[in-house]
């Protein structure tokens, strides 16, 4: 299992191997050359920089350039030295060991040691909005400033993941450490300083973010960027266009079909759909089992049998999206095959919600649902909410469109279960400890918008992930989330539709654009002009 | 006369205090609160950090208690501190009034300049071509939505021939100062202020053409052209000084509008100014942001209407405090 590495052998070796990357000219065309400046564009608006109290991906995106991280991950889940040369996880899962490297510096001047990444991981395990992630670390033990040891209450496999640089920056302590509230701390957004290959040298709340290359970077010779620009606005049209006319050339997280056949057929662009894996959206159909009808299983199972899913991804998202028939993305290493699948047939849905005691009335009709769906996104969501509804029509359900103005108002009908059926796009956040317990743990029925506003409980789905969460052994962790991954496939508490089709647009110019699983929300020391 | 200005203002000071009133329940009767959407732009968070938040932000208080606690800041100067950026509110409006007050000055100056001038002219010759083309021009400007003619503009002049930039009020990688600054915001200011501006500059310009074809109709015309003045002196001296009325009305009342129109303007071009503020504010129930924004706007409008008045005695010295 590639998500633990588990001695420090194998984590030299890796480091070996990227130092003898790093060292080996590949062909002259191919040498990385430094200079130029790369404006990102992006419809996210950041809260401030600060991604250890702050996650999502607006800060993420700008935060994982200024702070560095533990480690890093390639496209395979595979972690790769970052802050720290070599990491152990012990054999109880307990304890993470980090050997951190001797000259790593912030952007002042000051050296990274183990008293900040001790620093850190507390003020993330008290602020970061994921309580999951650091929920088990106890205290984190520094015998000398390069070791850096993290001890937990109970066995904690999703710690190494944790240690990414989207979820794990590594704050100076000799900054946040002045007792003010982290969450508010005027730093966050004001001249932030961190370790990782870029500095800020301006934030415009809502505007602008500009990086600049931090020339002291642990890394020799990188990044090879000269500057970063994080171009912010509110309008996806005018990135697209700018994109077009050489404005902006990189404009990551889009997902709707137009734009994307549009950008597609564009020479000097080029699209990938990488670099999502650890982000792993999925956009899905959400039921109230808490409600009448929706608390028969069979009525859940009849609704998924009367949804054309390869219609959804073919038609309305332009090929460019792909079925999901499970709560883990397709990518994810803990992605089970052996899944409940509910294959397309009306006749067989009328005939389901006959047998479950829902027989049509006089008009035709059987019942009435309202639907939902997540304002902002038409192709993941509207659009599909529109195509449910025709269907559902079809088989004697009236469905009621629910819009909500904005996403306040739909987080707040979320939070109230005020709904009977919901469109929603959740993110599995790379470990499911992190991203996907949330959602089926009856510990975790909350008036919070993504929680377990479904409703689910089943005694047996809350062992199988409190024991996956805690299990060493990733060939064991993989057989508790599968068992999980068929239970709640065929309870269908959510029915999954597609994964939803991120894509990085970048002008052809570029090279090395970041394809590891956290895709955009890798540090970009690595991304040059040709 | 000075009496009149205390009573004046003693009104303008309680009309800004209802609007206060009426902004605070209007904005928190909308669904969903700023801490729900701070969770969603963080992908979740746990019910503990949640209240925490709640808390700080004195949201676990009954509406009377909050508003209560926000009027006592407002009347001590204090706008509060934005939700969702951490940041004092009346900072974000300072660093944004600018760009606003640009893009409106440039947008006023055009629509009643241009407006003005181009209903005169019409009125000149009511049944010219020159006069039915403005009419045709003015009736499409009046009934094109804001937003639509911006994008029209910006397939045209930015897309189709890319001679103006999409968005935004400088280069994305300007490095600031001197003329080149200058230069390049006035080259962003272009679009939205055309954008901005077309809808009452044909307001103006119809406004203006009735206007003028009201008073060269009048007595006092007839009795100046009998004493034989110059077309010219007719016109502008004695016409358009009455015409004039009518339109600065408007425009003292449009100046809401105006501020209205500002935020769709805004929000397409990615103008960084006031409106942007408050729709994206609202967008995230950034209740003080919104309140902040709002309540200066009220008192810009209402500041508007006290000069409007007093432009009204220059413009007619007949016209006298009551």
């Amino acid at each position: 299992m590639p998500l633990l590495a588990r001695c420090t052998c194998r984590a030299a070796l890796l480091g070996i191997g990227a130092l003898l990357s790093l060292a080996q000219p590949a062909l002259a065309a191919d040498q990385p050359k430094r200079g130029g400046t790369l404006v990102i564009g992006s419809t996210q608006t950041p809260r401030h920089l600060n991604g250890a109290v702050q996650s999502g991906v607006a800060t993420g995106l700008s935060s994982t350039q200024i702070f560095a991280s533990p480690l890093r991950f390639d496209g395979q889940w595979n972690p790769q030295p970052y802050l720290a040369q070599s990491w152990r996880l012990a054999d109880d899962g307990k304890s993470l060991t980090l050997g951190l490297r001797k000259d790593a510096l912030f952007h002042d001047g000051k050296p990274v040691t183990s008293a900040d990444v001790a620093f850190s991981i507390m003020a993330i395990k008290a602020n970061h909005p994921f309580s999951t992630m650091f929920g088990p670390v106890e205290k984190v033990d520094t015998p000398d400033p390069h070791t850096a040891i993290i001890r937990m209450s109970v066995p904690h496999p999703a710690i190494v993941l944790a240690m990414s640089p989207a979820l794990c920056p590594i704050l100076p302590r000799h900054i946040y450490g002045d007792g003010q509230d982290l969450k508010n701390h005027p730093r966050n957004s004001t001249d932030p300083v961190g370790s990782g290959p870029f500095r800020v040298t301006e934030f415009q709340p809502a505007q602008r973010v500009v990086l600049e290359r931090f020339e002291r970077f642990f890394l020799p010779g990188r990044p090879y960027l000269d500057k970063v620009i994080v171009s912010i606005t509110l309008d996806r049209a005018s990135l697209v266009l700018g994109l077009e006319r050489g404005d902006i050339q990189m404009l990551p997280f889009v997902t709707q079909s137009t734009d994307l056949k549009r950008l597609a057929s564009d020479p000097r662009l080029s699209l990938t759909s990488k670099g999502y894996d650890g982000m792993g959206p999925l956009n899905w159909l959400a039921f109230n089992t808490a409600k009448q009808p929706l608390s028969h299983l069979q009525v859940r199972k009849a609704i998924a049998t009367a949804i054309d899913k390869n219609f959804i991804t073919r038609a309305l998202m332009g090929g460019f999206a792909t079925v999901s028939d499970g709560p883990l993305v397709a990518n994810s290493p803990f992605a089970a095959s052996d899944l409940v699948r509910y294959p397309f047939d009306l006749k067989k849905a009328g005939a389901m919600l006959d047998a479950a005691g829902y027989k049509a009335g006089a008009n035709g009709e059987r019942f009435r649902l309202g639907l939902d769906y997540l304002p902002g996104n038409e192709d993941q969501q509207k659009n599909v909410a529109e195509y449910i509804r025709g269907q559902l029509k079809k088989v004697g359900i009236t469905v009621e469109m629910r819009a909500s103005a904005d996403f306040p108002a739909w987080a707040r009908r979320m939070a109230a279960h005020d709904f009977d059926l919901s469109m929603d796009m959740v993110f599995n956040w790379g470990d499911p400890v992190i991203g996907v317990h949330r959602t089926y743990l009856s510990s975790n029925i909350k008036p919070i918008v993504w929680t377990n506003t479904q409703s689910y409980a089943n005694p047996k789905v809350d062992e199988l992930l409190h024991t996956a969460g805690s299990l060493i052994d990733p060939a064991q962790r993989k057989a508790h989330y599968a068992a999980f991954q068929k239970i709640v496939t065929d309870e269908l508490p959510i029915l999954f539709i597609n994964q939803v089709p991120y894509h990085t647009i970048t002008s052809k110019k570029l090279a090395q654009v970041p394809t590891s699983i956290w895709g955009p929300m890798s540090p970009l020391d690595e991304v040059y002009y040709k | 006369m000075l009496r009149h200005t205390a009573a004046r203002l003693l009104q303008a000071a309680g009309l800004v205090l209802a609007v206060v009133v009426l902004n605070f329940v209007l904005v928190h009767a909308a669904p969903g609160d700023p801490v729900e959407t701070i969770a969603g732009a963080s992908g979740g968070m746990s019910p503990e950090l949640m209240a925490q938040l709640r808390q700080q932000y004195g949201l676990d208080q009954p509406l009377p208690v909050q508003l209560w606690v926000y009027l006592g800041k407002v009347v001590q100067g204090d706008l509060g501190h934005s939700y969702f950026f951490n940041q004092p509110v009346a900072q974000m409006i300072a660093a944004r009034v600018p760009a606003t007050l640009l893009l409106m000055l440039s947008a006023v100056s055009l629509a009643f300049g241009v407006g003005t001038a181009l209903g005169v002219l019409s009125a000149r010759k009511p049944n010219g071509w020159l006069s039915q083309f403005i009419t045709v021009l003015s009736l499409v400007g009046f009934a094109a939505p804001v937003f639509w003619l911006g994008i029209m503009l910006v397939i045209l002049l930015a897309s189709v021939l890319p001679i103006l930039p999409v968005a935004g009020m400088r280069s994305i990688d300007a490095s600031g100062g001197g003329i080149g600054d200058v230069l390049d915001v006035a080259h962003h200011l272009v679009l939205p202020t055309l954008t901005l501006s077309l809808v009452y500059l044909a307001q103006y310009s119809r406004l203006a053409r009735s206007a003028m074809l009201d008073v060269l109709g009048a007595d006092f015309i007839r009795t100046a052209r009998a004493k034989g003045l110059a077309e010219r002196v007719v016109l502008y001296r004695h016409a358009l000084r009455n015409a004039l009325l009518p339109v600065v009305t408007v425009l003292g009342l449009q100046f809401g509008n105006m501020l209205a129109g500002a935020i769709l303007v805004e929000t397409v071009f990615n103008w960084p100014g006031l409106g942007r503020l408050a729709f994206e504010s609202v967008l995230r129930r950034d209740y003080p942001t919104i309140l902040g924004v709002l309540l200066f706007s009220s008192i810009v409008v209402v500041a508007m209407n006290q000069i409007t008045d007093l432009c009204y005695r220059l413009i007619d010295p007949r016209i006298k405090a009551p």
